[in-house]
């Protein structure tokens, strides 16, 4: 296997493992006001996620800059042709990285209102943006070389539209697709990291809100088809992301949280997978002309850049599997209305300790 | 001003001087608290347990700021300078995607152990969680900072002939150059002057009300200390960065100096009047031979001014204005040094302040007024030398964004249009701001509130006693 190739697939897990775990954490987010009744189970529901949402918003950031040294002229193609997408995404990350961390540092209910809007928002947003950019890469968006210039170098593609032209219905489509999917695979963690009443309202709603994905994620693999370099494989590999998610959900229903966790995981891992084995061996499709595509080949680094970054990768990524491995079996516990102390850590009583003695 | 180019400029120069106030903080802060909890598993003091909570606090309140603001660096590079991108990322990307995999996973994973981990953790393994959180954030400073020095001082690559790209060839002189290992270690210690001192006028600031005396004086000491190491460090490197400085940009520290014709035995300009950016400049004040010693280590040699440098530039890279703005890169290098180095001396007069305190415990010392009114101001000095300093590194590198390879204008992404620059400029400033206001308020209501009064001896034997399933959490948002 070529490097490019490997690097192709390197970024593809690197975008796997991003919306396998930030997933949940946006899950989470976006139910907040929805199982979230009161500030006690909001706190349960911040507290699944506090130790661990910055070490999974990293895989993001890995993916960005491993798309920067790996294909350069993907990330620049990509990066400023969604600007004012990403400008919304960005927004929202911040915020919402903000909430998590003051949320409880005042005691004041309009205080905790407002970063939970954050939060809220600053999850569901990015959930439907990654479907929406998603859809834009393997559909297609206008990309065309400047004008006076040739596709010859492809450093002269760029990405023409606007931001009204992301907004296409496929695209739109794999939006509704991630943004539900994840508000699922939220829940199920939920359901998975609760006990008591946060945990029944979880599986209620993993199953509601996974029945409307079920149908989203079908409708829009199917449509990936159409876009398939190699429909023999992105079908089934479609079919069998549909059959896994079933699967979850009847876990859901069965009380097998670990497994359901497990299973919509393995669908976010089929369903991403589909759509990068559907581009291969391209990185950008172009809506104008294919002959204005991106691919491995013309949007690469140089070989001495991928090897030493190979190097890196190989060494680096099991490393860090199994520390934040580790750091989800340290907070494996689940945690329940009942053990959330009554104040914020943070608050006056600083600490839980000192205020029962 | 108005192009999308000097829009996305103002962006990237506000977002990145805003992410560099909360860094060096955190730079700097996270060996503070590391050592006071060491302190604390090894004398058994409570006090030094306090300080780690309390110091601890402030920490992740400007942690929070200082990882949100740093996703958007991120991704500016693709966003506003895609040709940049296109042109360096064979080279740059290499060191950012390895700051990611190697520091940004290990700082952001062992901080959430080490916030969430007190009765998860054995004692010792806990301890061990914000060490590798520290070591982590200095890593991401060096990868960055090597990312950037290879803008200041490109190595390591070739131009491919065919798509104009700069490819890499040599990886270790990419993250092993001078520029990089020495702006590493100039930002490294400037952090510690940035965090040394506001660690100490936080305590200072504690002893000065009466309050909590005993838990905040190793504080104040520690902090004055580190600061005044720290200023040493500092200015060592700094002449030294100065020395790299003239041998590879040498039009920046002509721009520095605003000196703009050739000079043997070139005095350093303390101040100056009228207009920088002529072709002439009034200095007021001047050190006789100080700029030819900091360039060269001699107090005699000649050193370059702005207008031969131009001329010999124009020689090299065609016609063109090779001069960076010299009003700007006068005095941010001015201030990085001089306000520096006032927060040096104010961390001197708080160690001399508080020296009686042992032998006198409970006296606040005498109530100088002077020293009240400069201890808050003083958390702001180093820490805006460090956004000079920022400042006029970049600012004395244009016109160009890789020096000598690409210019700024050819840099920026050729599509973008105004609206969209102005709706994210206003955007990103406009929530930065809010922002801002938001965690002062927090850092000040947490100084306030001071150092919890009481707390288990032992977080992780209590924590081992109670029963498995009741169980509170011991850390919770
Ligand atoms: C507390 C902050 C602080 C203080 C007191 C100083 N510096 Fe500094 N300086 C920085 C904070 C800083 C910085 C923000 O960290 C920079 C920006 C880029 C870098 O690597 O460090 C910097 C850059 C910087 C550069 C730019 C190098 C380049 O662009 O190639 C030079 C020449 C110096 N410094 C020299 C000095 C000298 C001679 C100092 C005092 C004797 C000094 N600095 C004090
Ligand atoms: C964190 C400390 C930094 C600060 C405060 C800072 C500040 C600035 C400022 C003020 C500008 C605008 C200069 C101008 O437009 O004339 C700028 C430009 C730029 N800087 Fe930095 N910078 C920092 C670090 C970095 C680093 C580490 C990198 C690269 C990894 C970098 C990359 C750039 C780029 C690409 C520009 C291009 C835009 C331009 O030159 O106008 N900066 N920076
Ligand atoms: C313009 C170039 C820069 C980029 C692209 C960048 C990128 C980032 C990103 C993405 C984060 C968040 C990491 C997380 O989620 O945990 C971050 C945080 C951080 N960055 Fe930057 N950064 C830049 C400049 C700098 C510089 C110049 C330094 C140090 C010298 C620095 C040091 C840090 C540190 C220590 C953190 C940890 C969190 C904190 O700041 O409080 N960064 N940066």
């Amino acid at each position: 296997m070529d490097l490019v190739t490997i690097w192709f697939i390197l970024i593809a897990v690197l975008w796997i493992g991003y919306f396998v775990l930030d997933g949940f954490d946006m899950g989470v987010g976006v139910l907040l006001p929805f199982i979230g009744k009161d500030d006690l189970r909001r706190r349960v529901m911040v507290n699944t996620i506090g130790p661990v949402w910055d070490g999974n918003e990293v895989w993001l950031l890995v993916a960005g800059g491993a798309t920067f040294a790996a294909f350069p002229l993907w990330y620049a193609t990509m990066f400023s042709g969604y600007y004012l997408a990403l400008f919304v995404l960005l927004l929202a990350l911040i915020v919402r990285g903000v909430a998590f961390e003051y949320r409880g540092k005042r005691d004041s209910q309009s205080w905790r209102n407002r970063w939970d809007a954050a939060i809220f928002v600053g999850s569901a947003l990015p959930a439907l943006l990654f479907g929406v950019a998603f859809g834009n890469v393997v559909g297609g968006s206008p990309i065309a070389p400047l004008e006076g210039t040739t596709a010859d170098n492809a450093s002269n593609l760029n990405y023409v539209g606007n931001f009204f032209d992301l907004l296409n219905p496929y695209s739109l489509l794999l939006g509704v697709m991630t943004l539900t999917v994840f508000t699922t695979h939220g829940a199920i963690f939920l359901a998975l990291k609760t006990s008591g009443e946060v945990r029944e309202s979880a599986r209620k709603a993993a199953l509601r809100v996974g029945l409307v994905a079920a149908v989203a994620a079908v409708a829009a693999l199917l449509w990936t088809q159409a876009f398939s370099e190699r429909v023999a494989i992105t079908l089934p590999m479609a079919l069998v992301a549909a059959v896994l998610w079933l699967g979850a959900l009847w876990m859901v229903l069965k009380g097998r949280d670990g497994w359901a966790f497990l299973l919509s995981a393995g669908t976010i891992l089929v369903a991403v997978a589909t759509l990068f084995v559907g581009l291969f061996p391209n990185v950008m499709l172009s809506s104008i002309d294919p002959a204005y595509n991106l691919t491995i080949y013309n949007a690469s680094s140089q070989e001495y850049t991928l090897t030493i970054m190979t190097w890196v990768a190989v060494i680096m990524t099991p490393i860090v599997l199994a520390y934040q491995g580790w750091t989800y079996w340290v907070f494996r516990k689940r945690i329940s209305t009942s053990m959330i102390p009554p104040q914020p850590t943070p608050g006056r009583a600083d600490d839980r300790f000192a205020s029962t003695r | 001003m108005g192009s999308a180019l000097d829009l996305s400029r103002w962006q990237f120069g506000i977002t990145t001087v805003y992410h560099f106030l909360f860094v060096p903080l955190t730079l700097g802060t996270v060996w503070f608290v590391a050592m006071f909890q060491t302190m604390w598993h090894v004398t058994g003091k409570e006090k030094y347990l306090k300080l780690t909570k309390f110091f601890g606090k402030l920490f992740l309140i400007n942690f929070a700021m200082g990882v949100v603001t740093g996703i958007v660096q991120e991704f500016q590079f693709g966003m506003n300078w895609s040709e940049y991108s296109r042109f360096v990322g064979d080279v740059f990307g290499a060191p950012l995607a390895m700051e990611g995999l190697l520091a940004f996973f290990l700082e952001s994973t062992f901080l959430g152990l080490w916030i969430f981990g007190w009765d998860r953790l054995p004692k010792k393994l806990h301890l061990a969680t914000i060490w590798a959180a520290a070591f982590g954030t200095m890593l991401s400073a060096y990868f960055i900072l090597a990312a950037n020095a290879w803008m200041q001082h490109p190595v390591g690559y070739e131009i491919d002939p065919v798509t104009g790209r700069a490819v890499l060839n040599d990886i270790g002189a990419v993250l092993f150059q001078n520029t990089a290992v020495m702006a590493f270690l100039h930002t490294m210690t400037s952090s510690f002057m940035v965090a040394g001192t506001a660690v100490a006028a936080v305590g200072a600031w504690f002893l000065m009300k009466d309050r909590q005396i005993d838990i905040f004086r190793p504080a104040v000491k520690a902090g004055a200390v580190v600061t005044l190491i720290a200023a040493v460090g500092t200015s060592i490197t700094g002449d030294m960065f100065s020395k790299i400085m003239v041998e590879q940009q040498p039009m920046k520290m002509a721009a520095a100096e605003a000196l703009y014709e050739t000079q043997e035995a070139a005095p350093f300009s303390v101040l100056s009047v009228g207009d920088l950016s002529g072709d002439t400049a009034t200095h007021l004040i001047e050190v006789p031979g100080l700029l030819s010693f900091l360039s060269t280590g001699d107090f005699n040699a000649t050193v370059e001014g702005i207008n031969n440098l131009q001329a010999a530039y124009e020689t090299q890279y065609g016609p063109g204005d090779y001069v960076p703005y010299v009003p700007v890169t006068y005095w941010s290098f001015r201030l990085m040094i001089g306000v520096g180095m006032l927060g040096a001396a104010w961390a001197l007069w708080a160690l001399w302040r508080y020296r009686g305190q042992r032998r006198n415990p409970g006296s606040r010392g005498v109530v100088n007024r002077t020293f009240a009114i400069a201890t808050p101001l003083m958390v702001l000095a180093p820490l805006s030398a460090a956004s000079f300093g920022w400042i006029f590194t970049e600012m004395g590198r244009q016109p160009w964004v890789v020096f000598g390879e690409q210019l700024t204008a050819d840099a920026v992404s050729p599509l973008l249009t105004t609206t969209e620059v102005w709706i994210s400029l206003i955007g990103f400033t406009l929530v930065y701001a809010i922002l801002a206001v938001i965690e002062v308020g927090l850092l000040l209501k947490y100084i306030k509130q001071g150092a919890p009064e009481d707390v288990v001896a032992d977080p992780y034997e209590e924590a081992a006693q109670q029963a498995e399933d009741d169980k509170q959490l011991y850390f919770a948002y």
